[in-house]
């Protein structure tokens, strides 16, 4: 697995680590720019190799508030014009234009890269709600359209990603100059799956982003169970199925956030049994009923949707996930540095454990749980020394 | 010695914004050139910090230090003011590294030879598969308390938990203690729950040459963080050690 030898300063012969991930939800609601999140993703630069970084974006379009937004790319502009008379033949398209994007040197071949703000017109429904429409054309299409897909499909909200350097990817798109409450980011190490331009994540669907590090030993069983319920899985890797798992079980089965972390991240049995009576029913309800989007192997990812944002590790934590806050801020990273770097007046921080969800929500102030007080105090205590 | 000489013996290194293998390439330069301490301010998440240092030297890192600090490191006496990530002391051989705030997962992993001292908490499975050799025996000392796989598969070396930052009552929130440990000994100071253990563990009665080691590393750290000693030893310690040498020996043996 080669970097570009302008990256491989120092000759090397094999790449080290993982991906790394960076995210964070401001709860009051204020915007920031995007440099906070590509500088916290670039200091991780060793996580990944160059094969993929993206960013999430929340907030980002408040003059298109109540159109989806359709992120797409396309390998060339003949394909961009087949699915441009398809969109306006199955929407209604408001406005559409390019993504702004600049030429970066590292930046090889990059597809063209359009953004589509539009609502479905009940002709086409057909009885199904607006959302299960949007869900219904983006699988149409990413599995129909050679050429073409669809990034991200949510409201107010997109996905940047691409092939390079999380730094590159940054620049392409211009990442700074956009204003989200909410970012999560990506930096890709590619290890069972290509590296492409769709393969980068974040991976969307609706509004929902998900972004990953490690790999899912389960992804078989969990993308037919996916499947059987209207999604299909496009994009040749396994990250995709947890934003489509999301989107079942928190938009159509109406389970919360930590509901569906107890899914994929399910307690062991031996935890099971420990539990109260009470616990235990729910517990063993949920691995009775939805045992098959249990997700196995190591994994940590950042789930986010409008106004929430999820970090979640594999139950014995087999890749590192840290939080931290600071006011109204909730943080949540693969690296503890890349928080400081960009807050170095964090308040609190601390590891959660493995299937431990950290989650942010809109207009809630953002608390560390109460059994890592220890954690952020001595980690505190050691900064100031 | 001239106050010169002292100064130069003493090397300041501003880390902000320089990659891993660049400050890594500066700061031996500054040991080659002869300086005993560096401090290194503004550190933020470069690896590999004192690896490629053979020699007893000391750094004082200001900030967070990247993942394996101290790998496969011979010698140097490393202090951090600050937290450190995951895999610090990795398969370290000789020396010292002592963490003021926290440590994240695999601290000591695969660790050969000298002492870690942590203030704080640690991650998940601290200890990995550390091993010992004849008198070379690595310690580990842990002033707050430990995440789950605490000394899985480990083969040698010592560990020590102290879960200061525990109420008195509180259980150490560690699971699977020792899961796949074949050597080496831990000791926890404080209650631990039987139902934690990993199955290959088994509690043993402390002795006097036990009594005499913890002594030795528990003063260690209580004069490294200036902390009373005495009142450590006001909680008693737990002594855990495998029950066999070969836990997984009948694993594939039909």
């Amino acid at each position: 697995m080669a970097w570009a030898d302008s990256e491989n300063r120092y000759k090397q012969d094999k790449v080290y680590d993982a991906c790394g991930l960076f995210g964070f939800i401001d709860t009051t609601g204020a915007k920031h720019d995007g440099n906070k999140v590509v500088a916290a993703l670039n200091s991780m630069k060793e996580r990944g190799n160059g094969l993929g970084a993206g960013y999430a974006a929340y907030g980002l379009y408040p003059e298109f508030n109540d159109h989806y937004c359709f992120h797409t790319m396309h390998s060339d502009e003949a394909h961009r014009l087949e699915l441009d008379t398809y969109l306006r033949k199955h929407f209604a398209v408001v406005h559409d234009e390019p993504i702004p994007h600049k030429h970066v040197q590292e930046i090889l071949d990059p597809p063209v890269v359009w953004r589509y703000f539009l609502f479905p017109q009940s002709a086409h429904m057909v009885g199904r709600s607006e959302e299960d429409y949007i869900v219904h054309e983006v699988m149409h299409i990413n599995s129909h359209f050679e050429g073409s897909f669809v990034v991200s499909s949510g409201k107010n909200m997109g996905i940047f990603k691409g092939v390079g350097h999380p730094e590159a990817i940054a620049e392409f798109y211009q990442i700074q100059n956009y204003q989200a409450y909410m970012w999560t980011s990506h930096n890709r190490f590619p290890t069972n799956t290509p590296g492409w331009w769709g393969g980068a994540h974040p991976f969307g669907l609706l509004d929902w982003s998900v972004v990953h590090n490690g790999e899912i030993s389960s992804y078989g069983i969990n993308r037919r169970y996916i499947e059987q319920h209207g999604y299909c899985c496009t994009m040749r890797t396994d990250t995709e199925v947890f934003a489509y798992a999301a989107d079942l079980l928190v938009r159509r089965h109406h389970l919360p956030f930590e509901i569906a972390a107890a899914v994929f991240a399910s307690p062991l049995w031996s935890d099971i049994e420990r539990m109260s009576e009470r616990e235990q029913r729910i517990y063993r309800a949920l691995r009775q009923t939805y045992g098959r989007l249990l997700m196995n192997g190591p994994f940590t990812i950042i789930l986010a949707k409008s106004g929430v944002m999820m970090g979640l590790g594999d139950r014995i934590r087999l890749r590192p996930l840290v939080a931290g806050i600071r006011g109204g801020t909730l943080y949540v990273s693969s690296e503890l540095s890349s928080i400081y770097l960009v807050e170095p007046e964090i308040e609190q921080t601390w590891m959660p454990q493995g299937g431990e969800p950290v989650i942010g929500r809109l207009g809630t102030a953002p608390q560390a749980p109460q059994e890592h007080k220890q954690v952020h105090r001595v980690v505190a205590q050691g900064v100031e020394a | 010695m001239s106050t010169a000489a002292v100064q130069t013996k003493t090397q300041t290194l501003d880390a902000g914004g320089l990659y891993y293998r660049d400050l890594n390439e500066r700061l031996l330069e500054l040991v080659n050139e002869g300086a005993e301490t560096v401090e290194i301010l503004n550190v933020n998440g470069q690896r590999y910090l004192g690896t490629n240092l053979q020699r007893p030297v000391r750094l004082i890192v200001h900030g967070i230090p990247g993942n394996d600090l101290g790998a496969f490191m011979d010698g140097p006496q490393i202090t951090v003011l600050g937290s450190a990530q995951d895999g610090c002391g990795n398969t370290m051989n000789s020396g010292s590294i002592i963490i003021h705030g926290s440590a994240g997962d695999i601290l000591g992993h695969s660790m050969r030879g000298g002492t870690i001292l942590v203030k704080g908490n640690v991650g998940y499975r601290v200890g990995i598969h550390m091993k010992e050799y004849e008198t070379v025996r690595p310690a580990i000392v842990i002033g707050g308390t430990a995440q789950h796989f605490l000394g899985e598969y480990m083969s040698g070396g010592v560990l020590v938990v102290l879960g200061l930052n525990l109420d008195s009552d509180e259980l150490h929130p560690t699971h699977f203690l020792g899961t796949g440990m074949h050597g080496g000994v831990i000791f926890m100071r404080g209650r631990v729950d039987a139902s934690y253990l990993g199955k290959e563990v088994g509690q043993e009665k402390m002795d006097d040459a036990d009594n005499w080691l913890l002594q030795r590393l528990v003063q260690e750290y209580a004069d490294t963080f200036k902390v009373d000693s005495e009142g450590i030893f006001s909680v008693p310690f737990i002594k855990l050690v495998p029950r066999t040498k070969r836990p997984y020996g009948q694993l594939y043996a039909y």
